[in-house]
């Protein structure tokens, strides 16, 4: 019986996305991911109802979103921590303090020569590694989760950064010295707005890097609260309807900052080619 | 001066010897206090310092500390025992390689399909983009849990977490490149009527191949970091992960800036093999990718 409810619903689930892709208007390019992620929920759904596959191997969507109802104060306690207390300050601090050396560095191209192919090589690096030290120094507490988003993100934004203010053409830096404009006049009028578009390229890649460094950096020990610590004990308890809460809500939250960052991008630089 | 403007070497030994100064400077601050309780009432600054920089357990080693445990972690043991960090680094690497592998295949095969099948272009494409802004690593730990409840502990769960990790940067690269070709060729291609076969073997499959490298090299890191953080969750016996887990638990932080060494010589050595399957493609090409 089940295996026939799935495919039908395969058949008529893949039959209505063939119709929708045929689509170019706009309405069709949207509705063919909804429906598609619909059709995954729906087969998901029918698998794990019909079978009986069991909680501790896969929870049914029903059952995920019976966890996020049932759970909401301990899921808002989790993200205050994770998300407010690590994810935010930390993601700040590390782009601003990268966009800082970023600048800096603009000045003096003996050490950018220096300091970026080294940036380059550390931001391949496994820097979540560094969890368990920062927990030794700043604590089990939310501080030491921040500080290793700060360094996760500190070098993305100074390597992007750096390659944005470098890609002022010539041209437009002649203008204006053609204009007598001073150092900082060029770096407010021409270097900063020209390398806005690399600077939000990398406050969306590390909006995702700050919320894995938070969560996995919990891994290595906090107070009893948290995504990550969530996360994994209730992972090794096997309730694993609050584990897929936590994780819907780390990528509804991944999603939201995205989507919000790439919002001001688009009113912040409008003038770029990239959005006409 | 011209040499001095131009080189590369140079300013790169001054920020890492500046980076070393640093370091050292840091380490004696940080163990300043714990050198000071452990010393005698009569020790001077000399005496105090000397001990910031030689603790057991210090809150920041030196960089010769660090040196020197690795030193005597790679090289004090054979390559097969756990107290050594290579057989720790191969444990990792083993299932970062595996789980890379099935990435590249599994990725591959999702692009052509998706550059070929409308429908799956549609429907797959806008949550394959999406995905990059969620947090994946987070399902690690459930991976890791639920696969060892049905008997599947070892590699198997570290390489799918791996391959699940560098997925996404090669399924996105892969089908960016499939489409890079020049329509002017591809027109050419129509007009000596290629089959779509023919197409993707002689035209869109060279020309992703520029596309490809790049995100292997971003993916092969990401493999990396999977298969570290998939050891974090169950307490694994062996595995960088795991060194840098006891060495969190027992203090040794030696042992931790050892084993994240060794995890930067990884990636290293990861994106140095991707650059030199590159070369080698680019030289048996006639030097264009």
């Amino acid at each position: 019986m089940t295996t026939l409810v799935l495919i039908v619903s395969l058949v008529v689930g893949g039959a209505l996305l063939v119709l929708l892709a045929r689509g170019e208007r706009f309405v069709f390019r949207m509705a063919t991911p909804v429906v598609f992620g619909l059709l995954v929920l729906w087969l998901w759904q029918v698998a794990c109802t019909g079978y009986g596959v069991p909680l501790v191997l896969l929870p049914a969507p029903s059952q995920i979103g019976a966890g996020i109802l049932s759970h909401l104060p301990t899921l808002a306690a989790d993200f205050r921590q994770t998300f407010l207390r690590a994810v935010i300050p930390g993601w700040a601090i590390g782009s601003a303090a990268g966009l800082l050396v970023a600048i800096a560095l603009d000045a003096s191209p003996f050490l950018r020569r220096g300091v970026l192919p080294l940036s380059s090589l550390i931001s391949a690096m496994p820097i979540v590694g560094i969890a368990p030290i920062m927990v030794m120094w700043f604590g089990f507490d939310w501080q030491s989760k921040a500080a290793v988003v700060v360094v996760m993100t500190f070098f993305p934004m100074l390597v992007n950064a750096a390659a944005g203010i470098a890609q002022t053409g010539a041209m437009e830096g002649d203008l204006m010295r053609s204009y007598g404009a001073g150092y900082l006049q060029t770096l407010l009028k021409l270097r900063l707005p020209s390398a806005l578009p690399f600077v939000f390229n990398a406050l969306k890649l590390n909006a995702t890097l700050a919320l894995i460094g938070a969560i996995v950096a919990e891994f290595f020990g906090t107070p009893i609260v948290g995504m990550g610590f969530r996360i994994s004990t209730e992972a090794a308890r096997l309730n694993l309807d609050v584990v897929w809460a936590e994780i819907v809500m780390a990528a509804v939250a991944g999603s939201i900052s995205f989507a919000l960052l790439a919002l001001v991008e688009r009113i912040v630089t409008f003038w770029h080619p990239s959005f006409h | 001066m011209a040499m001095f403007e131009r080189s590369r070497a140079l300013p790169l030994l001054c920020v890492v010897a500046l980076l070393i100064v640093l370091w050292f400077g840091a380490a004696l601050a940080m163990n300043w206090d714990q050198a000071q309780a452990l010393a005698d009432d009569d020790a001077g600054w000399t005496d105090v310092a000397t001990a910031a920089l030689s603790l057991d357990r210090p809150l920041l080693p030196t960089p010769d500390q660090v040196a020197s445990e690795m030193f005597r972690s790679v090289f004090d043991y054979p390559a097969n025992s756990p107290r050594s960090l290579l057989f720790h680094a191969g444990v990792t690497a083993w299932a970062a390689v595996l789980g890379f592998a099935i990435a590249v295949v599994v990725g591959m095969v999702l692009a052509i399909g998706i550059v070929h099948v409308r429908t799956l272009d549609r429907a797959l494409m806008p949550w394959l983009i999406a995905s990059q802004a969620v947090p994946v690593l987070a399902i690690a730990p459930m991976v890791v849990v639920v696969l060892g409840s049905i008997g599947q502990t070892g590699v198997v769960p570290k390489a799918l977490i791996a391959g699940w990790l560098s997925f996404f940067p090669i399924v996105t690269g892969m089908v960016k490149g499939l489409r890079s070709s020049d329509p002017m060729r591809r027109d050419l291609m129509r007009t000596y009527s290629a089959t779509d076969a023919q197409v993707f073997a002689k035209l869109r499959w060279p020309d992703s191949m520029a596309f490809l490298f790049p995100a292997m090299k971003v993916a092969a890191p990401l493999a990396l970091v999977g298969a570290i953080v998939a050891e974090l969750p169950t307490g694994a016996q062996a595995g960088l992960g795991a060194r840098l887990l006891t060495g969190s638990y027992y203090g040794q932080t030696p042992q931790i800036w050892a084993a994240l060494f060794m995890a930067a010589i990884l990636a290293m050595l990861a994106v140095a093999t991707v650059d030199g399957a590159q070369a080698l493609l680019v030289r048996s090409r006639g030097g264009r990718l």
